[in-house]
């Protein structure tokens, strides 16, 4: 019963595009919520069932049907669940239901709200399909309806420029990546014959040289449309601008779920890419260049939402670092946590942008503690959580993953790391103290303002990423910043729940003698298999590990102080660094001119060429060929035209001499 | 007993005169009475064989062939009168709307 799991939330979009409008929103979001959550609890029941088996068995294989069947090459429509795609299942489906949740709360005033949840249903669908596959092409499946999926909802406002531009950057970017993955796959079947995992996996050892130059370029190309997916140097560029869509998009697809899918893809080919070291390499300091690169812009961004959306960069760019080193399990562990905390922050950030009327500038914020006590409190445990402060969830990844980078000798890569997560602590807690502490820099109109102020205030905010799009007036701007509803901050605290626990089911070496209980959960998986070689770990001594240790929790405070003390005790330091280093700050508030970079030296160009193409290749040559044919046509019709005189005295003589040729051939013969 | 040379010579002549007549006359009435003249020149050839060889069938078909002639002066006549009131002529060349 696998398939019901992503069938559900198709189910719920079929019945909402039919009958939806007469259902009103009350019976659109019971049927979008409950369906997603009847996911979770099919996923929970599988993830028991699966569980309960022993430990070799751990894959259940479901064949739906065979899909095509070409020569000796099949693919089928099937599901496998095993403890790798368990935890995807599990957070996709648990984390997606209180998103939905959440969006009943947040998008209540739009007048879209069907079409939101019908996207969004079709996106937990997509995102099912995608780590339930049990072959790539079906994963490859899912990979693009996510695709699609992701650019319908950054779009969902679309009446605003800026977002629809946003979703088609983020739809031809993700078409690069995925142009990679494609063809890494089709090397795939053209070497090892097969799409299944695995068959492709069994075959590997047997058909690849180990550190060959085949599956060097088929692991590269496939860790092209991870880049994509998942928003790693050099195709990040989409995920900043994503921000446009509705705030709990931002949460579900371009924080939680969604943009882990690359790093769950290099995770499932871990064997493939095991027999390529030089990519695992490339994995690896792609991803910790993301993680650091990321982490210096997020720290001059002002908008509330861009802050985390280069923080989500940067997180996904420590994931891809794991899985560089090898430590595969570990990178899995923090796409788990990570999703807790991000959406986490993203939920607050809406909760807040809510409370502050659509206003999504940290700049004009502050102070909102004791107005918004649940967001703040949600809010506190996930900055904790994603700085890496024990005993929240992102410091037990976040650790393993630096200890294993520093276990396997990855020294640039590790120390690239830390310096990332004193970057993180910083930027995290800018935005924490920028929103909640100090004085608000913001006023508070009674509900019954004079409308000139409203207009006024709307237009100031015009210039940035206004999250509200035209929703935002029902509210009417400017009544008092309160706490958002039951609906709001329920999913926050659940969160805030896991963003504190969650990471307790990775802990490990130095603290507790025993494995950690995630890795031996993942070992079926990610456990050696024949002929691949192991992820070689030298020995550190308890001593230095506990320095490791030791060394990030210092880090991470060591960037919490540094923000206090520039942003609430001494907010004169923060301005004389800003203007002591004005080229630096210009830098990174501009993002390093890398749009400006890509406009001029890969839009422009292909832009340009596509027109010569256009101008030259369509209209000459295609549009003549079309043409030619139909003048040619036309020519001979006008020769063939005499006959057709209209007078049926003239087809009388034509079928006449007809019939005396017919007459004379036979008398001759 | 007339040779049946003669007889199908008769009727040689007149299915020429019917071919002749539905190729050179307008009056779509006068090709109708051609295309008859045609059908009854085949008719006088059955039955002269008929004779000739000493069996009915010849003289079966004849029957058949009447019984369609018939029905289309019944579907012909129609067409006609309606192309009448529609254009007020029955001359062929005046009805051309099928030109190319």
């Amino acid at each position: 019963m696998l398939w019901i799991i992503p069938a559900l939330p198709l189910a719920a979009v079929a019945l909402n595009l039919l009958v939806g409008d007469r259902l009103g929103k009350r019976g659109i979001s019971v049927l979008a919520v409950g369906a997603v959550g009847l996911a979770f609890l099919a996923a929970v029941r599988a993830v028991l069932a699966l569980a309960a088996r022993p430990e070799e068995e751990r894959a259940i294989v479901e064949t739906a049907y065979t899909w095509m069947r070409v020569g000796s090459f099949s693919a089928s429509v099937s599901f496998l669940l095993d403890p790798l795609s368990a935890v995807m299942t599990l957070v996709v489906t648990g984390v997606g239901f209180l998103i939905h949740l959440y969006s009943t709360g947040y998008m209540w005033d739009d007048p879209d709200y069907r079409r939101f949840f019908v996207y969004l249903n079709l996106f937990m669908f997509a995102m099912l399909t995608l780590v339930l596959a049990d072959n790539y092409l079906l994963m490859f499946v899912g990979w693009e309806g996510v695709g699609l999926c992701s650019y319908l909802l950054i779009g969902f406002w679309y009446e605003k420029h800026s977002a629809s531009e946003a979703g088609k950057k983020a739809f031809v970017v993700n078409r690069i990546g995925d142009f990679g993955f494609l063809l890494g796959m089709m090397f795939l079947i053209a070497t090892t014959g097969s799409v299944d995992y695995e068959r492709v996996f069994a075959a590997a050892p047997l058909v690849f040289a180990a550190g060959g130059a085949v599956i060097t370029t088929i692991t590269l190309l496939m860790f092209l449309g991870a880049t994509g997916k998942s928003a790693q140097i050099p195709l990040y560029v989409w995920l900043p601008d994503a921000m446009e869509g509705p705030t709990p998009v931002s949460a579900l697809i371009h924080a939680a779920t969604m943009v882990t899918a690359g790093v769950y893809m290099v995770a499932r080919s871990h064997v493939l890419y095991l027999l390529a070291p030089t990519s695992m390499e490339v994995v690896a300091v792609i991803g910790a260049a993301t993680a650091l690169m990321a982490a210096t812009i997020g720290i001059a961004q002002n908008d509330i939402k861009r802050v985390l959306a280069y923080s989500t960069v940067s997180q996904l760019g420590y994931m891809f670092f794991a899985c560089g080193v090898g430590a595969f399990g570990v990178g899995i562990f923090h796409v788990m946590t990570h999703a807790f905390f991000k959406a986490l922050l993203f939920l607050g950030a809406g909760s807040v942008i809510l409370g502050m009327h659509h206003e999504q500038d940290m700049r004009k914020m502050g102070g909102l503690a004791s107005k918004m006590p649940w967001t703040h409190l949600t809010m506190l445990a996930a900055t904790l959580a994603i700085s890496g402060i024990p005993p929240f969830a992102g410091f037990w990844s976040k650790d393993e993953i630096l200890a294993r980078s520093f276990a396997t000798g990855h020294y640039g890569v590790w120390i690239t790391g830390v310096l990332a997560a004193v970057l993180t602590a910083f930027y995290m807690f800018r935005l924490y103290i920028l929103t909640f502490r100090g004085t608000p820099r913001f006023e508070e109109h009674a509900a019954g303002q004079l409308h000139e102020a409203h207009v006024a205030a709307e237009q100031a905010t015009h210039g940035h990423g206004h999250d509200g799009g035209d929703h935002g007036h029902e509210h009417g701007h400017g009544g008092p910043v309160k706490e958002s509803p039951w609906n709001i901050t329920l999913p926050l605290v659940i969160l805030g729940v896991l963003s504190v626990i969650g990471g307790l089911v990775g802990v490990g070496k130095p603290w507790v003698e025993a494995e950690p209980w995630f890795e031996r959960w993942l070992e079926p998986v990610m456990g050696p298999a024949a002929g691949v070689p192991e992820v070689h770990l030298r020995h550190v001594p308890v001593g230095l590990e506990w320095g490791l240790v030791a060394l990030s929790v210092a880090v991470a405070a060591f960037g919490i102080v540094m923000a206090f003390r520039a942003y609430l005790q001494q907010p004169q330091l923060a301005t004389g660094l800003r203007e002591r280093f004005s080229g630096l700050h210009r830098t990174l508030l501009n993002k390093y001119w890398v749009d400006e970079f890509y406009q001029a030296a890969v839009v422009k160009p292909v832009y340009e060429g596509a027109m010569r193409l256009w101008r030259f290749w369509d209209e000459k040559v295609v549009d003549g060929a079309v043409n030619g044919v139909g003048y040619f046509v036309e020519g001979c019709s006008a020769v063939l035209r005499l006959f057709q005189t209209g007078y049926v005295g003239t087809y009388a003589l034509f079928l006449t001499l007809g019939v005396l040729a017919l007459l004379l051939h036979f008398l001759r013969s | 007993m007339i040779p049946i040379g003669w007889t199908l010579a008769l009727s040689a002549v007149l299915f020429c005169i019917g071919v002749v007549g539905v190729l050179v006359r307008r009056n779509a009435l006068v090709i109708f009475m051609s295309i008859e003249l045609m059908l009854n020149a085949a008719n006088l050839a059955f039955v002269a064989f008929a004779r000739q060889m000493n069996s009915l069938d010849g003289q079966v078909f004849v029957f058949f062939v009447m019984t369609v002639a018939a029905a289309e002066v019944a579907v012909g006549l129609a067409i006609i009168v309606n192309v009448f009131r529609l254009r007020e002529t029955v001359f062929v060349d005046e009805i051309n709307l099928l030109k190319g």
